[in-house]
């Protein structure tokens, strides 16, 4: 098996370092404390390209696929989980458009998030409706007079929900049949009867925004909806699979700069007259940490290449999240146990990172759902 | 127009710097970089382009591999690429790289209006030779030390920085200019679309049986052999120690400062 890049993607992965360390990490910290989107960043990431990966470029994208993603989410995360939250999120709505949408839909609506600088986002959980998707509660009802349908109900912790031009929304077409019974729709910002309502605080990812959205008679042309009636519960699984990939991404790329940071420090700490580098619990330490993140990326490299020949992926998608996410919380609090009292200081971005790597274990899917998906995948052949 | 931009990998100063036995710099096995002030000039054709829409070639002679940084200036934008590699142009001074290069780029054409621009120097050798050596083996006009370029009809306006202010002055082309880095222009990045596509740009690969035959080109003055410039010997500096501050006025530090330099025998 060859895991080796293309020319190409390797060009990639120099442009997305390149762009975390002279774009991204200048203002982790500072985005963090203020609990600011950075608009600018994303402005910066949509000029260059990143937010049209994997999509065609008749649409306005940048070609590639799943592992192009991954590539410029690790490469992010390394810097600065927000900013790679940001773009492996927003890419979720243009994937689905591009995935399920009409040809008319594409046209319209995949130039303005791969290239005009919109944010995109996908708005499936609901207050009752988190790991338990068939609660969702929001409703859609056909106005044939209008040809329209008029949207009712809550979302809540939708990233970048409050800022994107065009959202992914779930709702209930036919109430009785749960999740058969899923509709998903494009929405605009700006339609009458949207709005954003509460702006989470949180404990890290903060310079990522995440919004509560409110949709009170919200009246949307029956012609955005998005694949077929009633068929939107697949539109969000398949979707969720490719996102899940993109947070293990995430995980990944914090975990392999905290290595990087813990190695760093084991040399430069002097304790007992030598370098704590050459202590053996240390050395662990940093073994534990360096074996568990490289399974993590073969895992992550593997369903990637696994999504890009076209072949299912759900059950690596689960696995590599999971895994990635559970080793990242694991090696930013071991690195950050390793710096000792300067991992715990705001002036080191330790403990940034450690706040910002739990959440990968619970978005997108907690590792508890995660596990229900991978038991169903490997029990239920 | 066309703007020939002649870049050069060096070694990437952060890391290690290898030297082969003959004194010359052992490239395959350090890290590289594209040179500071050639990645200016590049940003300066680039702008250029956007303003005029000209064609922006970018010329290195380097190993193969130097193919990888040809292919990074295409992702930002450049039209098409030169690579010109030959074990024969090993080792090349400046004087013999500036021969090489001024015989490929007369061997591509210099139009009326055509420029050549080059980075004012590198950070390896650090002789800011190559250009002006290239603009006179093609008779050309030469300005150094560019900040800004600006073209108007036929009539070229370049910023000179100097040390004590800066100096502009109009050039006609076909002219060679070099450019100093700016930290407040920097170079662009490449593009995702740049990166997709700078496999299928124009990519030329001049070697010794494209240019042994050129005018310019005198067969006993290339490479390590024909090089004026014999290296007698390369080394590493050993890092300097910290070094002890001393504060006061008065005589007694006076004394340890005197004291200390009389022990390095420096007095």
């Amino acid at each position: 098996m060859d895991f080796s890049l293309t020319k190409e993607q390797e060009m990639l992965r120099k442009l997305s370092a390149q762009f975390a360390l002279e774009e991204l990490e200048p203002i982790a910290a500072q985005i963090d404390e203020e609990h600011r989107f950075p608009v600018e960043s994303f402005e910066k990431m949509a000029k260059l390209g990143f937010t049209g990966i994997g999509v065609p470029e008749q649409y306005g994208g940048t070609g590639g696929g799943m592992l192009e993603k991954v590539i410029a989410v690790e490469e992010f995360a390394k810097k600065c989980m927000a900013s790679a939250a940001t773009l492996s999120i927003h890419l979720i709505a243009p994937h689905a458009i591009l995935a399920f949408g009409t040809e008319e839909q594409k046209q319209k609506y995949l130039p303005r998030l791969t290239k005009g600088g919109e944010l995109g986002a996908f708005a499936l959980t609901e207050p009752n409706a988190g790991s338990d998707a068939a609660g969702v509660k929001t409703t859609a009802v056909y106005d044939e007079k209008t040809d329209e349908y008029i949207l009712n109900g809550t979302k809540c912790f939708i990233t970048g929900g409050a800022r994107a031009g065009v959202l992914v929304v779930f709702a209930l077409t036919d109430p009785k049949a749960k999740t058969k019974g899923i509709s998903a729709f494009i929405i605009e910002k700006g339609m009458p009867g949207f709005s954003s309502g509460k702006i989470e605080s949180k404990m890290g990812l903060a310079g990522s925004e995440t919004a509560e959205l409110v949709f009170e008679d919200c009246r949307v042309p029956a012609a955005n909806m998005l694949g077929k009636i009633n068929k939107g519960f697949k539109i969000a699984m398949q979707s969720l699979d490719a996102a899940r990939v993109g947070v293990g991404a995430q995980g990944l790329g914090v975990a392999e700069e905290a290595i990087e940071m813990a190695v760093k420090y084991t040399h430069e700490r002097v304790q007992f007259g030598k370098p704590i580098a050459a202590l053996q619990g240390i050395q662990w330490y940093i073994a534990d940490m360096a074996m568990k993140t490289e399974a993590a990326k073969a895992l992550l490299y593997m369903t990637a290449s696994l999504a890009d020949s076209g072949k299912p992926f759900t059950k690596e998608a689960a696995m590599c999240k999971l895994f990635a996410a559970e080793n990242a919380r694991f090696v930013t609090n071991l690195a950050l146990q390793i710096h000792g009292g300067y991992g715990y200081m705001k002036d080191y971005p330790l403990e940034r990172m450690y706040r910002d790597a739990k959440i990968t274990e619970i978005y997108e899917g907690t590792s508890e759902i995660h596990k229900v998906v991978i038991a169903r995948a490997v029990m239920n052949k | 127009m066309r703007i020939y931009v002649c870049v050069k990998q060096v070694p990437d100063t952060s890391g290690v710097v290898a030297v082969n036995p003959d004194g010359t710099l052992n490239r395959a096995s350090m890290q590289t970089i594209i040179n500071p002030d050639d990645l200016s000039a590049m940003e300066q054709a680039l702008v250029l382009k956007d303003a005029t829409g000209c064609q922006v070639t970018a010329v290195t002679m380097g190993p193969p591999p130097a193919e990888g940084m040809l292919r990074e200036l295409l992702a930002m934008g450049a039209d098409d690429a030169v690579l010109i590699s030959a074990r024969e142009f090993g080792g090349s001074d400046t004087f013999a790289t500036s021969q090489i290069i001024s015989a490929a780029i007369n061997h591509l054409g210099v139009g009326k209006d055509d420029m050549i621009f080059c980075g004012r120097q590198a950070i390896d050798g650090d002789t800011a030779q190559v250009g002006p050596q290239i603009a006179e083996k093609l008779n050309l006009p030469q300005v150094s030390y560019a900040a800004e370029i600006e073209k108007v009809g036929n009539d070229v306006t370049v910023k000179r920085m100097l040390e004590d202010g800066y100096m502009k002055i109009k050039v006609q082309t076909p002219c060679l200019i070099t450019c100093i880095s700016d930290k407040e222009k920097k170079a662009r990045y490449m593009t995702l679309n740049g990166i997709n596509h700078c496999y299928e740009k124009p990519f030329t690969l001049l070697n010794f049986e494209a240019l042994k035959d050129e005018p310019l080109i005198e067969l006993d003055k290339i490479g390590l052999k024909g090089s004026p410039t014999n290296i007698f010997k390369s080394f590493t500096p050993p890092v300097k120690g910290v070094g002890v501050m001393l504060e006061g006025a008065d005589k007694k530090t006076a004394e340890t400062l005197a004291n200390i330099l009389l022990e390095k025998h420096v007095i």
